[in-house]
């Protein structure tokens, strides 16, 4: 294959006068879903953030197809790597196709509006996500699963290769989980690269090719689901016990001991 | 009128031949209706005031102005020296106010901000103020006071930049907040020091805000600075929308927050700096009509500039005829907007919980 579509050397991220991680390295190929687990704290959200040159690196480097991300205009960025927010309340109702379309920012000019063409692929992003009949529904009255998935539509409106979801399951009702990690695997098989962080293992070991274990701003395992999430790797982590088990189905998970008291 | 707009809208929705008025720009129903409505009040305060013209008479003033003929006399000088230039300082004055509150709401990500959330109408109101303590002339008085409006936020966005690493709106609004506080005690001080009888109600007068001693003269010297101001506006009024998603949101989409917002604080500032010059300090017009525009047509900023503009040109049109028709002395517009505003504010307060 040719060079990774997304690569961190040796990033060192975090705030300005703080940092909060280092010694990072990653590299995302097309199809490829990576997930990134950690607790809370240990930085994820910073790493993206740094990932998506929102914040600067402190140290070390990230490329986009081979070029240095810190050169790159805010335009060329957002060409390459759309980026899914936690789902979030907004401050104005503007209709989910209005929302969606403001994806296609970076490839209208400074001044433009954006034309019929943009609107259709908006309104085809809509319909990939199954929520095309909303189009002209107000975004401030959708529903935490609705609001992620528009989130999700203006990301593939972007029409970049790579799409990095901050906790794209995070206060979801169980449906919801369920069709956002199976819409983020159907991205995957249209050769789009995903990374997106969770809080659990579960989703890992249903949608994740790799799995990044961060703690305290350092990735401490990187592999399969299967290799970096072992009960140990948990209990270090996390602080808990945990059985992780192969249903007849094949698929993997993890079930904690609810009666252990934390280590 | 409204119902027009509804129409338009629905057809809009259910995907019928319409298209072309209500998806891209402004739906035009209603930005027709309202800009007959503006045409219609303008002919109307046209006829309104001390001196009442009727309507033949000022089609017949209308035609001599084209065919030059001799004028009539009072008609035509309380017409077009008097009237005229203050009705359209007040349609002036009204669309600019409301576009910058527009344009605010938008980049301060909340639906209650003002034009005037940087300091701008304090920091005029205190040029204005050292404009009168000086005995300035007229002119004077408006240039101290829109070069002061300018400075003040100049002076609120230098601090922004100096402050690095926080929430860059929240040290705007806040800088914004102290430096108004500091012009406010400015201007208190030189009330005291004034002189009671000449200066402090000219101070208190201008502070309240006044078209009433508008000519035509003020009306051609804020015109090109508010058009000025109005260009980033009308050019960027899609990508306002993108910047009221928030910073990181924007520029994850490929914008330049930074730059666009200091672009566009600067456009709402030269206008609203021009409008508080000629015509004071008038509060809620660009808090409560760029609300009530959003309420209309929805907050895509494209269709809101022009919706906003206008009913904020009728708005400070109607106010102001009110102002010069209502009591036989002028009442200022400050207090007008005030008395019409809050309440509607506090209405909006209570009676919608939800979808600014």
């Amino acid at each position: 294959m040719s060079a990774p579509l997304l690569e961190a050397r040796g990033l060192a991220f975090g705030y300005p006068g703080r940092t909060v991680g280092r010694d990072v390295a990653l590299s995302l190929r097309p199809g490829e879903i990576i997930c990134l687990l950690g607790p809370n704290g240990s930085g994820k959200t910073t790493l993206f953030k740094t990932l998506l040159g929102l914040l600067p690196t402190h140290g070390g480097e990230v490329r986009l197809g081979g070029d240095l991300l810190g050169r790159m205009p805010r335009r060329e960025i957002a060409r390459r790597v759309a980026y899914v927010p936690q789902a979030h309340a907004a401050h104005f109702p503007f209709k989910l196709l209005d929302m969606v379309v403001m994806g296609r920012a970076a490839h209208l000019g400074l001044f433009a509006a954006p034309s019929a063409r943009d609107r259709e692929r908006a309104r085809a992003a809509l319909d990939l996500l199954g929520i095309a009949d909303l189009a002209a529904a107000e975004y401030t009255r959708l529903s935490g699963g609705q609001r992620q998935l528009a989130l999700i539509a203006r990301a593939i409106a972007q029409d970049a290769a790579i799409i990095v979801m901050d906790e794209p399951t995070a206060s979801l009702d169980f449906g919801n989980q369920v069709t956002v990690l199976s819409e983020v695997k159907r991205l995957a098989s249209r050769d789009l690269a995903i990374i997106l962080s969770t809080h659990d293992p579960d989703h890992a070991f249903s949608v994740a090719d790799r799995v990044l274990l961060l703690q305290n701003g350092r990735l401490i395992a990187e592999g399969d689901p299967a290799s970096v999430l072992t009960p140990e790797r948990l209990r270090a982590v996390y602080g808990v016990e945990v059985a992780v088990e192969q249903l007849s189905r094949g698929q993997t998970v993890c079930v904690p001991d609810y009666d252990q008291p934390r280590g | 009128m409204t119902t027009g707009s509804m129409d338009s809208d629905d057809a809009d929705e259910t995907g019928l031949a319409t298209a072309r008025m209500g998806r891209r720009g402004a739906p035009l129903t209603l930005i027709a209706a309202l800009t007959l409505l503006l045409a219609a009040m303008m002919i109307g305060a046209m006829q309104l005031g001390r001196y009442p013209i009727a309507l033949a008479d000022i089609g017949g003033a209308m035609l001599r102005l084209f065919t030059g003929g001799a004028a009539a006399g009072q008609i035509d000088t309380v017409l077009w020296q008097i009237r005229l230039p203050r009705i359209l300082a007040a349609v002036l004055v009204g669309a600019a106010l409301s576009a910058a509150g527009a344009a605010y709401q938008g980049l301060f990500r909340n639906p209650l901000v003002s034009p005037d959330i940087l300091g701008v109408s304090t920091g005029a109101g205190l040029g204005a103020v050292i404009g009168i303590f000086l005995s300035l002339p007229v002119l004077g008085i408006q240039l101290f006071a829109f070069l002061a409006g300018l400075a003040t936020v100049a002076l609120v966005s230098a601090i922004g930049l100096l402050v690095r690493d926080r929430e860059p709106i929240l040290v705007l609004v806040l800088a914004g907040v102290v430096v108004g506080s500091l012009a406010g005690a400015a201007i208190s001080l030189l009330k005291i020091l004034a002189d009671p009888y000449e200066q402090l109600p000219a101070i208190t007068f201008w502070l309240l805000g006044s078209l009433s001693s508008i000519r035509n003269g003020d009306v051609l010297s804020a015109l090109p600075m508010i058009l000025l101001g109005l260009v980033p506006m009308i050019l960027l009024r899609w990508r306002i929308n993108l910047l009221s998603l928030g910073d990181e949101e924007a520029s994850a989409l490929g914008l330049e927050t930074h730059r666009l917002r200091y672009l566009i604080i600067a456009a709402a500032t030269l206008m609203t700096a021009s409008a508080v010059a000629i015509a004071g300090v008038v509060g809620w017009v660009g808090l409560i009509l760029p609300h009530l525009a959003r309420m209309l047509v929805g907050p895509n900023f494209e269709r809101l500039l022009p919706t906003a503009m206008l009913m904020g040109a009728c708005y400070l049109l109607l106010v102001d005829t009110l102002a010069r028709t209502m009591a036989s002395i002028e009442i200022p517009l400050g207090i007008l907007t005030a008395l019409v505003g809050a309440p509607f504010f506090l209405w909006l307060l209570v009676a919608r919980r939800d979808g600014w």
